[in-house]
């Protein structure tokens, strides 16, 4: 009837959900005036999606809503949430979010004489569209009208009458609609077919023993997005949150200030210092003295009165006073003066995803300028290979974004030199990688420490050797006459090294 | 025998609205003997009584009294089934 209508409003682009992510990975939000399907099994978190977009809608957007529910009881979906910051039940008080509650009555059913239609169920839903000047609607989940109305295929003809009325009312919109398993079709029901042009999935995937859960858009009609699942949280607090990862770009502000690393040698040997805003990973394998090295960069950071945050999740925060009061640093008094943090919890307590988002909201909580995490591997432990290197690229991007500085500490598997794992995927996110080995020298274990990388700054080429004494770590001078120090086999040559570059360079 | 209350929810100028209006108003005159009251409600214009009523088809019929609480969709074409609903103090699914 109004086609011509319908092609104006194409052009008004999309409203955002407000929820934390995915209006990155949507390029902005759901498409304006548009019916957008949310597949996704039971617990998938679909229905709280499409309340949270309801919610956001009053809470950040100022525009008003609409619920419509098939399947919960308003007050038990009322309920559900009232633990999180939406204020859901103030707004339905308020006039601010209608509900057209359209949930099964016990004992109640309809039985069937002759032909129907779903008119009084849009004759409801445009009056409380009306009555609240709603902007949005959601409608949750469609797939419990087939039961209630028995007639399929006057429920897919009904929704697909009631889209094009949300339409015209200049209502954007979210369906729900059941699915039977992850990797089967977009909706029972055949429901897609009829209602969107724009569809996405939500999925929550058992993986290494934890539940993934993702978001993925399949389509969203003539806009750009991107594609993929992204995982994303529930969080009591804040709902759905997803980390933007692919998003990401590691183009924050490259600046210039230097600050300690905590060990005065090391700090010559990055050309005075690593940089205020980059990340280091330190990478060694057990007894190198990793925990020492983050240990100092904690301790420098204290004494130059920054907010320092240690996320441990190797030792108990108990065993890390203690451990540190033996180099000589006092943890416990700088928690008291308040600009120092321990955050020390088991890996397994939750998936990596969660703590990727505690530790986000520690760190907007506590506002440190230098963090450090002891140690990466212990977390990696709980995951697999991709939500790892999600994660590392996660805690990297929120650190540079608050302008914090970063050491990550990595186990090694093999004493000696080796390769883990963990540095084939995240040493390209990290700015600087230093790297601690055990030599094997005449006989004698000693230990060698070389900054393999440092972004942007000129540093020291050479292996040195360092000692761990009573007042932390020293390094000294540059091994000579040995090679193989990262590899792992180390070996002293008999030739020096202007006779190895004489070899090199014969003269003609 | 205690009066019978019925409601029918309709749209206005909607075809399976008009034509169950008519055929409760048959079944009212030839079945039911003028022992009931009918009374016609269009969902446009009172939303509010839909909604409470949670009134999702069209035509939607209630039987408000005598309890229970009985509901039939449709047009009301089928007769028999109509009158047996209203008719049966229990419900006949259950039976």
């Amino acid at each position: 009837m109004t086609n011509h209508k319908y092609t104006e409003l194409d052009s008004l682009g999309v409203v955002p959900t407000g929820i934390a992510g995915f209006d990155q990975i949507a390029h902005g939000g759901i498409p304006q005036n548009r019916t957008t399907l949310i597949g996704g099994t039971a617990g998938s978190g679909k229905t709280l999606f499409a309340l949270q977009f309801l919610a956001n809608g009053v809470e950040k957007y100022g525009e008003n809503g609409v619920l419509v529910t098939f399947e919960e009881d308003p007050e038990d979906l009322v309920r559900n949430v009232q633990n999180l910051d939406w204020h859901l039940d103030e707004h339905i008080d308020d006039g601010r979010i209608a509900v057209v509650d359209v949930s099964p009555v016990p004992g109640e059913a309809a039985i069937s004489a002759g032909k129907y239609d779903l008119s009084a169920l849009i004759s409801r839903i445009e009056h409380a569209v009306r009555k609240t000047d709603a902007k949005r609607a959601i409608l949750d989940s469609v797939g419990a009208l087939f039961p209630q109305v028995i007639d399929s295929q006057v429920v897919r003809h009904e929704l697909h009458r009631l889209v094009v009325a949300l339409r015209a009312m200049g209502v954007t919109s979210l369906i729900t609609v059941e699915r039977a398993d992850e990797d089967g079709p977009v909706a029972r029901y055949n429901v897609e077919e009829f209602v969107a042009d724009n569809v996405m999935l939500l999925r929550n995937r058992q993986e290494s023993e934890r539940r993934r859960r993702t978001v993925e858009i399949v389509k969203i009609r003539g806009a750009d997005h991107l594609t993929g699942e992204f995982p994303f949280t529930i969080d009591l607090k804040e709902g759905l949150t997803l980390s933007p990862l692919a998003t990401i770009t590691l183009s924050h502000e490259a600046g210039e200030v230097r600050i300690s690393s905590g060990i005065g040698e090391l700090d010559k040997m990055c050309h005075g210092g690593p940089f205020q805003d980059s990340i280091i990973l330190v990478s060694g394998a057990t007894g190198t003295g990793k925990t020492l090295m983050a240990s100092q960069f904690m301790k420098a950071g204290i004494a130059a009165g920054e907010r320092t945050l240690l996320l441990a999740f190797e030792e108990s925060e108990a065993q890390l006073v203690r451990n540190a009061a033996a180099w000589g640093i006092d943890y416990r008094g700088a928690q008291e003066q308040g600009h120092f943090r321990i955050v020390a919890e088991y890996p397994e307590n939750r998936s990596l995803i969660d703590h990727l988002v505690r530790i986000k909201q520690i760190i907007e909580e506590f506002k440190p300028t230098r963090v450090a995490v002891d140690s990466l591997s212990a977390l990696e432990r709980v995951s697999n290979g991709r939500s790892f290197r999600e994660f590392v690229l996660g805690i990297t991007s929120h650190l540079k974004s608050v302008g914090a500085a970063g050491m990550f500490t990595n186990t090694t598997d093999k004493l000696m030199g080796g390769e883990s794992i963990t540095e084939t995927h995240i040493s390209t996110i990290t700015d600087s990688i230093i790297i601690l080995r055990y030599v094997e020298v005449r006989g004698e274990m000693r230990r060698g420490i070389t900054v393999l990388k440092m972004r942007g700054s000129y540093h020291d080429n050479e292996i040195r050797e360092y000692v761990i004494g009573s007042e932390g770590m020293h390094i000294r001078e540059p091994f000579r006459n040995v090679t193989g120090i990262l590899s792992g086999s180390g070996a002293r040559t008999l030739i020096d090294d202007r006779a190895a570059l004489g070899e090199l360079f014969p003269d003609e | 025998m205690s009066e019978m209350l019925l409601q029918l929810y309709v749209v206005a100028d909607n075809v399976l609205s008009k034509r169950a209006i008519d055929n409760i108003r048959d079944i009212c005159d030839q079945s039911l003997k003028g022992r009931v009251r009918l009374e016609i409600i269009d969902v446009v214009k009172e939303p509010d009584r839909a909604e409470h009523a949670k009134i999702l088809a069209t035509p939607t019929l209630i039987r408000r009294l005598p309890p229970p609480l009985r509901r039939i969709v449709g047009d009301l074409s089928d007769r028999g089934m109509v009158e047996a609903v209203l008719a049966s103090p229990a419900d006949p699914l259950q039976e």
